[in-house]
């Protein structure tokens, strides 16, 4: 909660901070009285601070501001563009857990066999791949070689015309590649920590016992895969903040009406309650995946539910002194 | 337990790619075949395939795609090394402070970076690239390596509190060595190998970031060659015009792919005593190799 407050009082001061306002965003040969009225109707022409103030405290009251390019409420914009960029984010996460976690934990079992080998050096490629360079590329093999998807856009525009059946199928249409983007993107960084903890855990002395004590190997795998969990829920934790507001390039390739090309378009518009609106809608969001991902890490792995006896454990990541 | 895990011999064709790539920056000027910016011939030339005078073809201006790609090297390199040294150097001094500073003083810097951290870097930079219009290439660098900073300087905080319980520095602090003195001739040589590592991801992901930038229009600006602008230029035309989009996007994964390479190189060389040792959640908390 303090870092979403930070982050939109961060947001407001760097766009007070920069030069131009909603006022000179109407262009150039405004008459100054224009834009001296238009600055007075929205209260730009305030100080920054009691600008500050008056935004917080409309805040506090639920009232994220008023959009100036769109003419609606702030919240409205928001409201509409987070469906989507949720609708991308989350299917395209979920299948990045699925694949890469199960990618993973086989290339740990079986690490530097040929398959390993082969599936890691792609792995590899596909972690240094910047993200809208997969979308672009995607976009080329399956829209435009090989026609198959959309090549961007929500929903096809005879969408309303459509029956219910239909409409769903469209949907997915449309949702297939930009999906993709973000699943193999997450995916491979998913893969490579997994192998890694695979691999680590696979060495502990647990993983000897539970073998000696003769069970079978698929079963020590499932149990060390569980153990194997905890580092690549961390990086999930770290993903998931990072797809909220990465997702601006997909949405930017793709033209995906979602928050990250809502939060670009109000930038370049200026249009500072949008901009502030989405910082904190992002940022309630980024809280509740991290929630979200803390309960998974305890769900995994039980050490982390005993607070007391498990400082070994919780003390990695501070200091040792 | 703690097994080395060398992993066979890709970084070494990793360090030469680099070591290529370092000369193609240098040698630019002599290695491309026309000027990166010329107009060849606006009519005759535009947005040709590739073909033997012009091997990546040419773009909308009739410039030369190879020339440009090969000056990007240079923008593209320079820029993540320059930023990439800012965000260590501010790390490791922030570091320094956490870990030395007397009680109240660290606990406040510890704050700071949490809070920090918990701001998205990508809205950091869209926001001022956005706002305060088109950036300069030394404006950019230094806000991306003003942003950059935070693990690194998480991570050297750590290092440095358990390096202070060592014998070493613990004898040294008992001959009445002064701190500064330990931090320079003791203690940061011990950071290297963190360096290193953290420095190799900082420079893949800043490479990444300079280009998800430009090609969003916020980086670096035309008509001076990067590869993000030149994957700008190319995404609007990619339905003909493929060899736009698909030969910058080559020549930025191969410095990523490298450095990535070299950074898991040097981690396991360095790292797998530190991590048999802690908690299954260091090797992920030790690596920044996560994208902004």
């Amino acid at each position: 909660m303090v870092a979403t407050c930070a982050a939109a009082t961060f947001a407001f001061f760097c766009l007070q901070l920069a030069p131009g306002d909603p006022a000179t965003a109407l262009g150039e040969g405004v008459p100054p009285s224009v834009l001296e009225s238009r600055r007075a109707v929205y209260g730009y022409d305030a100080p920054v601070v009691v600008q500050y103030a008056r935004w917080v405290s409309a805040v506090v009251r639920g009232d994220l501001g008023w959009s100036i390019s769109q003419q609606r409420p702030a919240a409205a914009v928001v409201l509409d563009a987070l469906p989507n960029s949720l609708m991308l984010v989350l299917p395209g996460v979920l299948l990045a857990v699925l694949v890469g976690s199960a990618l993973g934990a086989w290339q740990g079992i079986h690490a530097r066999s040929m398959g390993d080998r082969i599936s890691n050096t792609f792995v590899f490629v596909l972690y240094a791949l910047p993200e809208f360079w997969i979308a672009l590329c995607l976009l080329l093999l399956f829209s435009v070689i090989w026609p198959v998807f959309p090549s961007g856009g929500l929903v096809r525009d005879t969408y309303i015309y459509m029956n219910r059946a239909d409409q769903l199928v469209d949907r997915l249409w449309h949702l297939a590649l930009p999906c993709l983007v973000i699943a193999v993107f997450d995916a491979a960084a998913l893969a490579r920590y997994q192998r890694e903890s695979m691999r680590d855990t696979l060495e502990q002395p647990f993983v000897r016992t539970a073998r000696a004590a003769g069970l079978p190997w698929t079963r020590v795998y499932t149990q060390a895969w569980r153990a194997s969990l905890l580092p690549v829920l961390t990086v999930l934790g770290i993903l998931v903040p990072l797809n909220i507001m990465g997702v601006v390039f997909v949405e930017q390739v793709f033209s995906w009406p979602g928050m990250g090309l809502t939060l670009f378009n109000a930038i370049t518009a200026r249009d500072y309650d949008v901009v502030a609106a989405c910082v904190i809608v992002g940022g309630v969001v980024i809280a509740i995946a991290g929630i979200v991902v803390d309960v998974l890490r305890e769900v995994a792995d039980p050490r982390l539910r005993m607070r007391d006896a498990s400082t070994a454990v919780r003390s990695s990541t501070r200091p040792a002194a | 337990m703690s097994v080395v895990r060398y992993e066979g011999t890709a970084w070494r064709s990793a360090a030469l790619l680099m070591l290529a790539l370092g000369l193609v920056a240098v040698a630019a000027p002599w290695l491309a075949p026309y000027p990166p910016n010329e107009t060849l011939d606006l009519v005759g030339l535009k947005s040709r395939a590739p073909s033997a005078a012009h091997w990546f073809g040419t773009d909308a201006y009739s410039r030369d795609v190879l020339s440009r790609v090969l000056y990007g090297t240079r923008v593209s390199l320079g820029f993540a090394l320059t930023s990439v040294s800012i965000s260590l150097t501010v790390g490791t001094a922030y570091g320094a402070a956490m870990a030395f500073a007397p009680a109240p003083l660290a606990t406040t810097l510890r704050r700071l970076l949490d809070v920090a951290f918990s701001v998205p870097r990508l809205l950091v930079l869209l926001a001022v690239a956005g706002v305060a219009g088109p950036l300069s290439i030394p404006v950019l660098i230094l806000l991306i390596g003003l942003t950059g900073w935070y693990a690194v300087a998480r991570l050297v905080a750590d290092e440095l509190a358990a390096l202070a319980t060592r014998e070493f520095s613990l004898a040294a602090r008992a001959t009445g060595v002064p701190l500064p003195r330990l931090f320079m001739r003791h203690l940061l040589p011990h950071l290297g190998p963190l360096l290193m590592i953290s420095g190799a991801f900082s420079v893949a992901n800043t490479i990444g970031l300079e280009a998800g930038l430009s090609f969003l229009g916020l980086g670096i600006q035309p008509p001076t060659a990067s590869w993000g602008s030149m994957l700008r230029d190319g995404a609007g035309v990619i339905q003909t015009e493929w060899w736009l989009t698909v030969f910058p996007g080559l020549a930025t994964i191969l410095p990523v792919l490298a450095c990535n390479a070299v950074g898991d190189a040097l981690r396991d060389r360095f790292a797998p005593v530190q991590f048999a040792e802690s908690a299954p959640s260091a090797p992920a908390a030790a690596s920044p190799a996560l994208r902004p």
